[in-house]
């Protein structure tokens, strides 16, 4: 099989890290070639975030090019639009519909545009995720990042691995049943 | 086992592999993770040190005690850590010694870009670079064997990618190496001119058995393919250079690149046709080949700044990348790093923004987010512990003229204890007027939160001595020291007036948690209430003024139909800082 890159974007803080986590250790318990490239550091400090997964039967570079992912999953609105250059043109997007304003919005410098979606869908394979609202629903807004793992492995088509046990294994007790949930959501929320 | 790890705790496991006795560190991007995960395991004797220097100084020691070593820190810590590296290349080893530094092409979080492979030619000491986690736990085994039968140290050299990408690593079990004998040698170890100049002739003929050793490493090999191009490359680059060129090309790939195998080489380029240098930053392998008579095509086609990614590869050689979506981007707002919400060092840059007729000598920590807008309050940042003394040099200046300049100097407890002080002590001694500020927010928190001599705890997390900073800073004689709490921006702001009037230096200690430390047990009594109340805004007496927008803070916001302020309940931590910088006192403690 050919290389497939999954590329995760967000804010710092957002949780792209465990999702990628957990997404990366259940491809490689699934028997893949995996690479996963993140910039940590200074852009945690509420800036732009990504997680670049690729596996396949062996995979060299760990980072995705401009027109490299198969699917970008973007924890935040904006983000999707940023990060849009580096998903193949036959590529699909998740979008979680989520809005964090960036500091030049906050200090009215900038504005945020209302219409990002509608433009992502323009160019794109669009899915929208209410991932908050799901989370929340589930009594915790901060599972929205498994919510949208769950997204992703339905897109990808790895419904075949056992997520339940890798979060079992994973995650503390106390959040074991809320992200079983969240996962579950994640996946009934793509077609 | 195979295991996803990255390049740092591959590192890490490497070095526990190989039955390392001592590590030590500074933290600093993209390096801080492999102390982090060398201190979990019990057989390993683990510390942070106050800077890099001690750390390499403390490995030099337990070296020649005769364990093995290894010290770690990211590209400019080995700055501070040069003086002591460029001796013990002399005095060589007892235990192996091995030195980790992590560079940052593309200065993803750091002041520069520089290259530290001239280092290991500089130094003159064997130098590795690993291209993936599994070379990572590799390389790191292979190092303590070289330093060991070359008596010499060896320096590993990864980049910001090796170090945290992931990928799949077969681990081993740790190795129990003894701890050889010490024993006085004075001809080895005590480098007056007379034992160095001998030692130096020593060393030479190291570098040449090095040199042979270096060209029958299986770490440096050919991989033929068609003979049309040749691509000599090292670390990452080899694996991106692959995803371009597959199967396509023929490769060199060097994993011991000083002393380089330039028989290797030579056979290599004579071989191919056209030769092409795939490396980061500086031309180090270019140059190098360069000198064997060959014309290779390295830096006229590639980068010298930045990652040489696929992408940028692809772009070079082929003048195109892949194909990608054609959009308007325009709608696209930057999201620069701001300071979290919460962040006890919002009031005091919202409040010495304030003042314009000031210059404020900056340092390297979260708080350089200082010189971001809304504050723009940072005339200069350099490096660790620059801030204090660069002000005290620009303050004499500043004396020099009629109406002399107000120089403030800013930085963080972890900087302080790094090289701050020393720069405090040239102030307390050749007395300029400065006022230094010392934000401790009780952790290290720019590098994700690693404990230091003040804070109480060990990087294995036991408690120790704290060193109190006041107390301290008393002790150099300092007459006009004072600790304020940064959310009360009143006291901040007398305290301030008051130290700028003085004609003598005085020191101001902030001390309020990092939003995002974990409370140590210390923490929890002294700052009982801290985030434990969330602000909200009084929509009745909101006026719209945007006035508190200044404080920077990403959990407030300005609602666009409502023409009013809002606070998000969850990002909010509560400092207060907003609440007092609205004139109408329009956002308020929320009722509990
Ligand atoms: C010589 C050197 N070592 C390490 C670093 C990495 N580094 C940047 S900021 C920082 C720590 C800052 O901590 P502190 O001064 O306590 O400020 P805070 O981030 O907590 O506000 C470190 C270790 C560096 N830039 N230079
Ligand atoms: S990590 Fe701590 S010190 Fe750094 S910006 Fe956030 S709250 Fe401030
Ligand atoms: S009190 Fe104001 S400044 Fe402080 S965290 Fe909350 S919204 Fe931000």
């Amino acid at each position: 099989m050919t290389t497939k890159s999954v590329l995760l974007v967000g804010v710092g803080g957002q949780g792209t890290i465990l999702a990628s986590k957990l997404l990366t250790t259940g491809l490689m318990q699934a028997g893949y070639d995996v690479k996963m490239s993140e910039i940590h550091g200074m852009s945690q400090r509420g800036g732009s975030v990504s997680s670049q997964v690729r596996y396949g039967e062996k995979v060299l570079s760990p980072v995705i090019e401009p027109g490299g992912a198969d699917i970008l999953v973007s924890f935040e609105v904006m983000e999707a639009l940023r990060w849009l250059n580096y998903l193949k043109p036959t590529g699909k997007v998740i979008v979680n519909q989520y809005q964090l304003p960036p500091m030049p919005v906050i200090t009215g410098e900038a504005v945020y545009a209302a219409d990002i979606i509608e433009d992502l869908r323009a160019h794109a394979d669009v899915t929208v995720v209410n991932a908050a609202a799901i989370a929340s629903e589930l009594g915790n807004p901060k599972a929205m990042n498994i919510v949208l793992l769950g997204a992703i492995i339905k897109a990808m088509q790895l419904t075949d691995i056992d997520w339940e046990q890798l979060i079992r294994e994973t995650v503390k007790p106390a959040f074991v049943d809320l992200n079983i949930k969240a996962v579950h959501r994640g996946m009934e929320a793509v077609e | 086992m195979k295991k996803l790890l990255t390049g740092d705790e591959a590192i890490a496991r490497g070095a526990y592999e190989a039955g390392v006795h001592f590590a030590a560190a500074y933290p600093g991007t993209p390096s801080t993770e492999i102390l982090e995960n060398l201190a979990q395991y019990k057989e390993v004797y683990a510390e942070w040190s106050p800077n890099e220097k001690v750390a390499l100084e403390g490995a030099i020691g337990a070296s020649i005690a005769g364990g093995r070593s290894i010290a770690s820190m990211k590209h400019v810590g080995l700055n501070v850590a040069a003086d002591p590296l460029f001796t013990f290349v002399y005095t060589g080893v007892n235990g192996g010694a091995v030195i980790v530094t992590a560079d940052e092409p593309a200065m993803y979080s750091s002041q520069n870009e520089q290259d530290n492979r001239n280092y290991a030619k500089a130094a003159k000491l064997p130098m590795l670079e690993p291209a993936d986690s599994q070379e990572c736990l590799d390389m790191v085994k292979l190092a303590f064997e070289i330093s060991e039968s070359f008596d010499t140290p060896v320096l590993m050299r990864l980049t910001t990618r090796v170090c945290h990408a992931k990928s799949l690593v077969q681990c081993g079990e740790r190795q129990e190496v003894p701890i050889r004998e010490y024993h006085r040698q004075m001809d080895k170890y005590v480098c007056v001119p007379a034992v160095s100049r001998k030692l130096r002739i020593k060393l030479a003929q190291r570098l040449k058995k090095l040199a042979a050793y270096s060209e029958q490493t299986p770490i440096n090999f050919a991989q033929y393919n068609d003979l049309k191009v040749g691509v000599i490359t090292s670390g990452d680059c080899y694996f991106y250079a692959q995803e371009v060129f597959g199967d396509t090309v023929s490769y060199l790939k060097l994993g011991m690149t000083n002393p380089l195998p330039v028989n290797l080489i030579r056979e290599f380029c004579q071989k191919v046709e056209k030769i092409y240098i795939i490396e980061e930053n500086d031309p180090y392998l270019e140059e190098a080949v360069r000198q064997l008579g060959f014309a290779p095509i390295g830096q006229e086609l590639f980068p010298y700044t930045g990652e040489l990614t696929p992408e940028v590869i692809r772009q070079a050689v082929f003048g195109q990348v892949l194909p990608t979506i054609e959009y308007d981007q325009s709608k696209i707002v930057g999201r620069p790093p701001t300071l979290c919400a919460g962040c006890p060092h919002r009031g005091f840059f919202y409040e010495i923004g304030r003042r314009k007729d000031i210059m404020v000598c900056g340092d390297i920590g979260c708080y350089a987010l200082g010189s971001a807008k809304p504050f723009n309050a940072i005339d200069t940042t350099i490096c660790m512990g620059a801030s204090i003394s660069m002000g005290h040099g620009a303050q004499k200046i500043f004396k020099l003229g009629e109406k002399p300049t107000k120089v403030v100097s800013v930085l963080g407890d972890s900087t302080f204890f790094h090289t701050g002080i020393n720069s405090l002590i040239n102030v307390a001694y050749n007395q300029s007027s400065t006022v230094n500020i010392i934000l401790d927010n009780r952790i290290t928190g720019m590098t994700g939160h690693q404990e230091n001599p003040g804070s109480g705890y060990t990087v294995k997390g036991e408690p120790t001595n704290l060193i109190d900073i006041e107390t301290l800073v008393k002790a150099l004689g300092f007459r006009h020291v004072r600790t304020v709490d940064p959310n009360d921006l009143t006291l901040l702001k007398e305290t301030l007036d008051a130290f700028l009037d003085l004609d003598e230096p005085s020191v101001i200690i902030t001390r309020w948690p990092c939003a995002l430390k974990k409370f140590s047990k210390e923490d929890k009594e002294e700052f009982r209430d801290a985030f434990c109340q969330k602000y909200v805004v009084d929509t009745e007496t909101c006026i719209g003024c945007r006035i508190c927008m200044r404080a920077g803070c990403p959990a407030l916001s300005f609602d666009q139909e409502t023409k009013k302020a809002k606070v998000d309940k969850v990002q909010c931590l509560g400092c207060g800082v907003c609440a007092q910088i609205c004139p109408k006192k329009a956002i308020k403690k929320e009722d509990k």
